[in-house]
């Protein structure tokens, strides 16, 4: 087995640089926060900017079916992005879960998403890890779904919701379903109730399992490195602020007490980044070392990213505390995040099994 | 000599050469002079310095087939200090005629190195340190303590730093020395640490005469070349590549793993996270390493060194708890003088009382934190009162 690259190439590099000009001029902390104040109005456009304009919705998508033909380390580079602006965009939930669940298909839906045309979500819960118990909803003998999954991500934008029934996976419209917001802990990926009362679907995978399998696989091991861009900015802030901000006649950055943990949170954030880059590397390189990668990713970032954030607020003082300062937008996603995809917990329950260190 | 073209195929001159050196009827010693001589020792030196010229990367294709042949190694564990910082530095600011002196006979370990810099009262503040060389003549004398000396008592050489100008401020005063450990004014007296054994020596220095000619660069630039020696030391522990569950954590999973009775549900919990630490740790390392070999530069030496350090101490004191009634007892308190140094070897409690030094020495983990926050994140200096006061006016 030859060695990952753990390095980002000048594509990627050139692809981060894209992402991050494109954020900043169209995803403001302020347009963030009014999230949580019920105005999804940023969320259109923002989306168009990332799935059209920049096309980012085929990243997973290989060529001759629509998409860019890139791969998961394009991916993760991407959700460093949005995870380091709390970007509220379903590119997580459509464009690398739902779309890997439908990768393996020929249908028609595949292309929709590449284009950025259609938006889906996998319905399951959002705290759905890769080898957890799936939810299974009734189908009737005529094809229809019956029943109700909580908590799913990404439903509220979708035109689709891929729904796991009877062993299969369905294409149901959003608008045969009863999409119910939540008001949620993190608003800027806000999750939604969903129930399905005899709606239609299209079957679009037969074995429905092992899609969304994959589909959930991949999303916790690049749901590390949006976790890797969420504890950078807390970081980079962090220091920034910490550089001016002035007490008792000195730099509070000066501190040493300060320097340290400033230091240790440095060092961890640099360990975040070798573990996601290998989890995307393995993925891109579809290589047998995933499940291991991933859960370790999983469980490394997933803890990063929220100690990254409780950081920010601390040292930040009481500024951290204000709704107008945007370091609780981090705080929040990072929670969300680390219950997202299977909890640290269970990601390292499975590297039990895998590694053969039985409890 | 002409140069060697970077693309040559390295196993296959070292074919050539083994054609030429049978290793099963070649003398070990006359086998690794050759191979100095043929520039297969380190490929990243100089030609002529036992190189070839080549990116330091290329080493592993060498090493790969002089194993394969089943050839002797010159038995790197013995000479750690020696090949790992006192041949960069004196290859970096070296002369020709030390390098011709002392580098053949450093890498086919025929002498062994160690290093003169830590004193009792220059521990973290190296510069600090009051060991004085007075110059005489063609000669310098030295006079001063040592400590923390590991291989002092198998060693012939060492580097050693000394204070030549007690009236500059203290990092302008110094100078880098090759000292002879044969010299009668050195004197080698083990030092016994919790381990029971004695792996480090504390060396006493009266009157030891140093040739001008073993200086290692200019008078006064000492803190520069010391530098550089400590930097090689830094990325030597943190940056080495490793295989999965390879060091502590693999003693820690062999033991987890053949003590089921022993297993309970918060051990488990902590092997698992740290299992996942050790993990990282190894992948931040590969990925340094990659960094390295592209020419990205950095002081990231400095944290991997600090997460090596915790997750050695945790891991071992996880052993110990796993262990129970056989992790209250403990191998031998005698005291020894080892050759070389296994961090992980003996037993379960050597292992935990050693790694207590993982955090303290080659840059304790408080001094590396500094060093990350100023020179990785740009924060403010610690305030530093003696460094622009002359050495012997401080206060000691």
């Amino acid at each position: 087995m030859s060695e990952l690259d753990l390095l980002y190439s000048e594509v990627e590099e050139d692809l981060r640089a894209t992402v991050r000009g494109a954020l900043a001029d169209r995803c403001t902390p302020a347009a963030v926060i009014a999230m949580y104040d019920g105005d999804r109005s940023a969320v259109p456009g923002l989306w168009k900017t990332v799935a059209v304009e920049l096309g980012l919705a085929g990243l997973l998508v290989p060529e001759a079916a629509g998409g860019a033909g890139a791969s998961a380390r394009e991916a993760a580079v991407v959700l460093e992005e949005l995870g380091r602006a709390v970007a509220p965009v379903p590119f997580l939930t459509s464009a690398v879960i739902a779309t890997t669940a439908v990768a393996g298909t020929g249908a028609a839906l595949l292309g929709e998403l590449a284009a950025g045309e259609r938006v889906a979500a996998l319905a399951v819960p959002l705290t759905t890890g890769p080898d957890a118990p799936l939810p299974a909803l009734d189908l009737t003998a005529d094809g229809r779904i019956t029943g109700a999954v909580t908590s799913v991500a990404g439903a509220l934008e979708a035109d689709v919701l891929l729904v796991p029934a009877g062993g299969g996976l369905y294409a149901v419209p959003a608008e045969h379903a009863r999409i119910a917001p939540v008001v949620s802990l993190d608003m800027s990926r806000q999750l939604a109730d969903v129930a399905f009362d005899g709606a239609a679907g299209e079957l679009v995978v037969a074995d429905a399992e092992p899609a969304v399998r994959a589909g959930l696989r991949a999303g916790a091991a690049l749901l590390a490195s949006e976790q890797v861009g969420l504890a950078r900015w807390c970081l980079a802030e962090t220091v920034a602020y910490l550089k001016v901000r002035r007490q008792f006649g000195r730099v509070v950055g000066g501190f040493q007490a300060i320097k340290h943990r400033l230091a240790d949170l440095a060092i961890a954030v640099d360990n975040g980044v070798a573990a996601a880059r290998h989890a995307a590397a393995a993925l891109a390189a579809d290589d047998p070392d995933v499940p291991v990668a991933t859960a370790v990713a999983a469980s490394f970032c997933g803890e990063l990213a929220v100690t990254a954030a409780e950081e920010a607020i601390q040292l930040h003082g009481g500024i951290g505390m204000t709704w107008e300062h945007p370091a609780h937008l981090y705080l929040k996603r990072a929670k969300a995040d680390q219950l997202a995809l299977g909890a640290p917990g269970s990601h390292r329950a499975r590297l039990a099994e895998l590694v053969g260190l039985p409890g | 000599m002409g140069e060697v073209d970077p693309g040559v195929d390295l196993a296959a001159v070292v074919e050539r050469f083994l054609a030429e050196h049978d290793p099963a009827t070649t003398d070990r010693l006359e086998f690794l002079r050759a191979r100095y001589d043929a520039g297969l020792a380190w490929v990243w030196f100089p030609e002529g310095h036992g190189g070839l010229g080549l990116p330091a990367a290329r080493q592993s294709e060498v090493d790969a087939a002089f194993a394969a042949a089943g050839a002797p190694d010159n038995a790197p564990r013995r000479n750690v200090i020696g090949l790992g910082m006192a041949a960069p530095t004196i290859l970096a600011f070296g002369t020709e005629e030390q390098k011709r002196r002392f580098l053949r006979p450093l890498w086919t370990g025929e002498e062994i190195w160690c290093q003169l810099f830590s004193e009792p009262g220059a521990g973290s503040d190296l510069a600090n340190l009051a060991t004085r060389a007075v110059r005489d003549g063609d000669e310098w004398i030295v006079n001063g303590q040592k400590v923390w000396t590991s291989s002092a008592h198998n060693a012939r050489f060492a580097i050693l730093v000394a204070r030549t100008d007690p009236d500059k401020p203290k990092h302008a005063g110094l100078t880098y020395f090759v000292c002879d450990m044969t010299d009668p004014g050195v004197d080698v007296r083990p030092l016994r640490q919790i381990t029971g054994e004695a792996e480090f020596n504390e060396v006493f220095l009266t009157d030891v005469r140093i040739p001008d000619a073993y200086r290692i660069g200019e008078v006064g630039q000492g803190w520069r070349v010391a530098t550089a020696t400590l930097n090689n030391e830094r990325v030597a522990i943190g940056g080495r590549a490793a295989p999965r569950e390879s060091g502590m954590i693999g003693k820690v999973v062999e033991a987890w793993r053949s003590l089921p009775e022993k297993r309970t549900p918060e051990l488990h919990d902590r092997l698992l996270r740290l299992w996942v630490e050790a993990e990282v740790a190894r992948l931040t390392g590969i990925r340094l390493r990659q960094k390295l070999a592209q020419g990205q530069p950095g002081p990231e030496g400095a944290a991997t060194k600090v997460t090596f350090a915790r997750i050695n101490q945790q891991l071992s004191a996880l052993e110990l708890e796993l262990r129970g009634e056989d992790g209250l007892r403990y191998s031998d308190w005698t005291m020894v003088r080892p050759e070389q140094v296994d961090m992980t070897g003996r037993d379960h409690g050597y292992r935990y009382l050693r790694a207590k030094g993982n955090s303290i020495e080659g840059g304790t983990s408080e001094v590396l934190r500094n060093i990350v926050a100023e020179r990785v994140l740009g924060l403010p200096p610690e305030p530093r009162v003696d460094k622009d006061v002359p050495w012997k006016e401080l206060q000691r």
